[in-house]
């Protein structure tokens, strides 16, 4: 046998060995997903296998349920305001942090990051520590705030990529058109950051929809998140609403980044074929 | 450094109060118009960059009409200048105007300047419509007008229909184009060019550099351009601002600057002009007689008496030497060390002498001498500049 046919038959192995791990690590990575969306249709009464048959049922208890109903509702606007505020403090911190020389910039940089880096769990305990210092109640306000303290570190690192990537002459030539800074800041450097924007509001949105630890220490009392909701709901018993619920959530967080992106993308085909990084 | 800033005369310069300024423009150009305001003015311009200086005590008035060119290595300082007058740069000291107007304090947006920039920078999510007529849309330009005035443009810069194309689907030179439309529009006070052709390639350089110079005339604008191409610069410009670290070497017409080279910096940045360390061994009120270092004696001719023994530098171009039996004067036995044959001249490299290397570019007429060749290289005593010890011309 010739040598390069023996080493043909090793690569064949390794090959083979590769896709098969890779097999692994994707039914480890979507199994507790799949299992989640498949046992929602289950019309077993219990939230587990075997499945006993297709069922509807489950979803329809759910559209019944007006605690479940409410937490939906709850999550989606503090979602909702979430994005919108995260997404303008962000963007605007990331051009502050990429465009100008300050002070103490280096560290406002690390302090805007510093949410991201501390456990969620001692951000939920430190700001309800801080709220009971000042004396204010525990309300829905303070929910999304916390939410927006959380989301903040992701769309400054995201809008500060792209950021870079918008070279500064572009803004010199607006100013010397005649546009001021915050005219050139708008026709110019904000349409070059769409893509940031619409990445970093739907971080943003995921980040809160999704947020159950913090959110447990910040929910006004009798105020429940979808995440809350279902923890609560576990604690009686392991229902198939439970998964019927859990598939809603996926279809949510998962969902609107994806019908997010698509839009950017046609957004983007429709009105230029290069962008700035591309083309210099 | 008072006495580097030289305007064509070469007189030393006065107080820095004084009224009198270097006045860079082509003076015989528009007779009619002389004695205006001129376009821009800076007295006595300061800029750094925390410790660094990046331009110092740097005066210049700008006829209307002219196109001046800021010449120099990078570092310069060149490019601050041009910033500093579109307001993108802060001076730390001097005033710059602006048709008679003062701007340090005016805000870039408010000058109306037109800027091109290397990189062209146009907005790349606009098309060439809306790039154009940017700078009209925030001058209140009536829609009919904007419409009219943006295809005028683009006919000037030879592209008439390109208005819904965008940036990404034109060519370097194309976009290039644009940019320059963009920042005459709206006809700015002064238009600033800030090395525009260093992008493109080698053809398309030429091609751009024609077109600049051509609208520049039909417009009548004031321009300033900014390189470091001394070909752009004597091809393109009525005068030049030689720079260097920071302070103006010299400043004058295409021909004066390469003809009489105020300073050896200016000599050997334009042109490589072969520089011949030596000291007068006898002079009278219209010649001198100069011992080179390299071991030869020329005579040349002096604007004044020098005394014996003083240190000079002869400056001659290589276009000005002559080869083998065309040396008639101050001949210079030598060896070829190289030769560059380019069709319809050749560069000869001339060791003669005492570690001094001299480089004659001669149209070619009979054969090429060869490495190693003996060979004599000459020049009219009136085809150098003469230097004193500090490297400034003597006059």
């Amino acid at each position: 046998m010739s040598a390069a046919a023996r080493g043909n038959r090793e690569g064949r192995w390794a090959w083979r060995l590769t896709g098969f791990v890779t097999l692994c690590v994707y039914i480890f990575l979507f199994a507790p997903i799949i299992a989640t969306v498949v046992l929602s249709f289950n019309a077993s009464m219990f939230g587990g296998f075997p499945m006993t048959g297709f069922s509807l049922q489950w979803y329809g208890k759910l559209l019944g349920n007006e605690q479940v109903l409410a937490a939906f509702r709850t999550s989606m606007w503090i979602a909702l305001v979430t994005a919108v505020i995260t997404t303008a403090v962000g963007v605007v911190t990331a051009y502050t942090l990429i465009r100008f020389e300050f002070r103490g910039k280096q560290m406002l940089n690390t302090l805007v990051i510093l949410p991201a880096l501390v456990p969620e769990t001692i951000l939920g305990v430190g700001l309800l520590v801080a709220i009971k210092a000042v004396d204010q109640p525990r309300t829905s306000l303070l929910l999304v705030l916390g939410h927006i303290l959380l989301a903040v570190p992701y769309v400054v690192l995201i809008a500060q990529a792209r950021m870079v990537g918008i070279r500064r002459v572009y803004e010199e030539a607006a100013l010397s058109l005649g546009a001021s800074r915050l005219a050139s800041f708008r026709e110019i450097t904000l349409p070059l950051l769409v893509p940031a924007v619409v990445a970093g509001a739907l971080l943003a949105f995921t980040i809160s929809f999704d947020n159950t630890s913090a959110s447990l220490f910040w929910r006004p009392a009798g105020v429940e998140t979808m995440p809350t909701q279902i923890l609560s709901m576990l604690k009686i018993s392991i229902s198939p609403e439970i998964n019927a619920l859990g598939t809603v959530m996926i279809l949510v967080t998962v969902g609107i980044p994806l019908i997010g992106g698509l839009l950017l993308q046609g957004l983007t085909r429709l009105r230029r074929r290069g962008n700035p990084e591309e083309k210099t | 450094m008072p006495d580097k800033l030289t305007d064509q005369t070469s007189k030393p310069r006065p107080s820095p109060a004084g009224a009198s300024q270097a006045v860079a423009g082509s003076a015989a150009a528009r007779p009619g118009a002389e004695g205006g305001t001129p376009a821009v003015e800076f007295r006595d311009i300061d800029i750094a960059y925390g410790k660094f200086v990046a331009v110092r005590d740097f005066s210049l008035a700008i006829r209307r009409g002219s196109f001046v060119t800021l010449l120099g290595p990078s570092g310069c300082g060149k490019t601050t200048i041009l910033r500093s007058i579109a307001g993108l740069v802060d001076i730390s000291g001097g005033q710059i105007s602006i048709g008679g107007r003062r701007v340090d304090d005016v805000p870039i947006y408010k000058r109306n300047i037109g800027l091109v920039f290397q990189s062209y920078a146009l907005f790349p999510h606009k098309n060439v419509f809306d790039n154009v007529a940017f700078g009209l849309k925030y001058r209140n330009v009536p829609k009919a007008d904007i419409q009219r005035k943006v295809r005028q443009a683009l006919e000037m810069v030879r592209l008439p229909g390109s208005e819904k194309k965008l940036p990404s689907q034109l060519s370097g030179g194309q976009q290039q184009r644009i940019a320059l439309a963009r920042a005459i529009v709206f006809e700015p006070e002064v238009l600033l060019l800030d090395e525009p052709l260093s992008a493109l390639d080698a053809n398309m350089r030429e091609e751009m550099r024609v077109e600049i110079k051509k609208i520049q005339k039909e417009t009548g604008i004031t321009a300033i351009f900014v390189t470091h191409d001394q070909e752009e610069a004597l091809s393109m410009s009525d005068r030049i601002v030689v720079m260097n670290a920071g302070a103006v070497e010299q400043i004058g017409t295409p021909e004066e600057v390469y003809e009489t080279p105020a300073t050896a910096f200016v000599a050997d940045f334009l042109g490589k002009a072969n520089m011949l360390a030596g000291t007068v061994s006898a002079a009278d009120q219209q010649t001198a007689t100069v011992s080179l270092a390299a071991g030869q004696t020329v005579t040349v001719a002096s604007p004044r008496a020098l005394a014996p023994g003083a240190a000079v530098t002869v400056v001659v171009r290589p276009q000005k030497l002559a080869v083998g039996p065309a040396a008639t004067s101050n001949r210079l036995a030598g060896r070829v060390v190289s030769t560059s044959y380019l069709g319809s001249s050749a560069i000869y490299e001339v060791d003669i002498g005492g570690r001094t290397t001299i480089r004659a570019n001669t149209p070619i007429s009979g054969k090429i001498a060869r490495e190693g060749e003996a060979i004599d290289v000459g020049f009219g005593p009136a085809d150098c500049v003469l230097l004193d010890e500090n490297g400034s011309r003597i006059a």
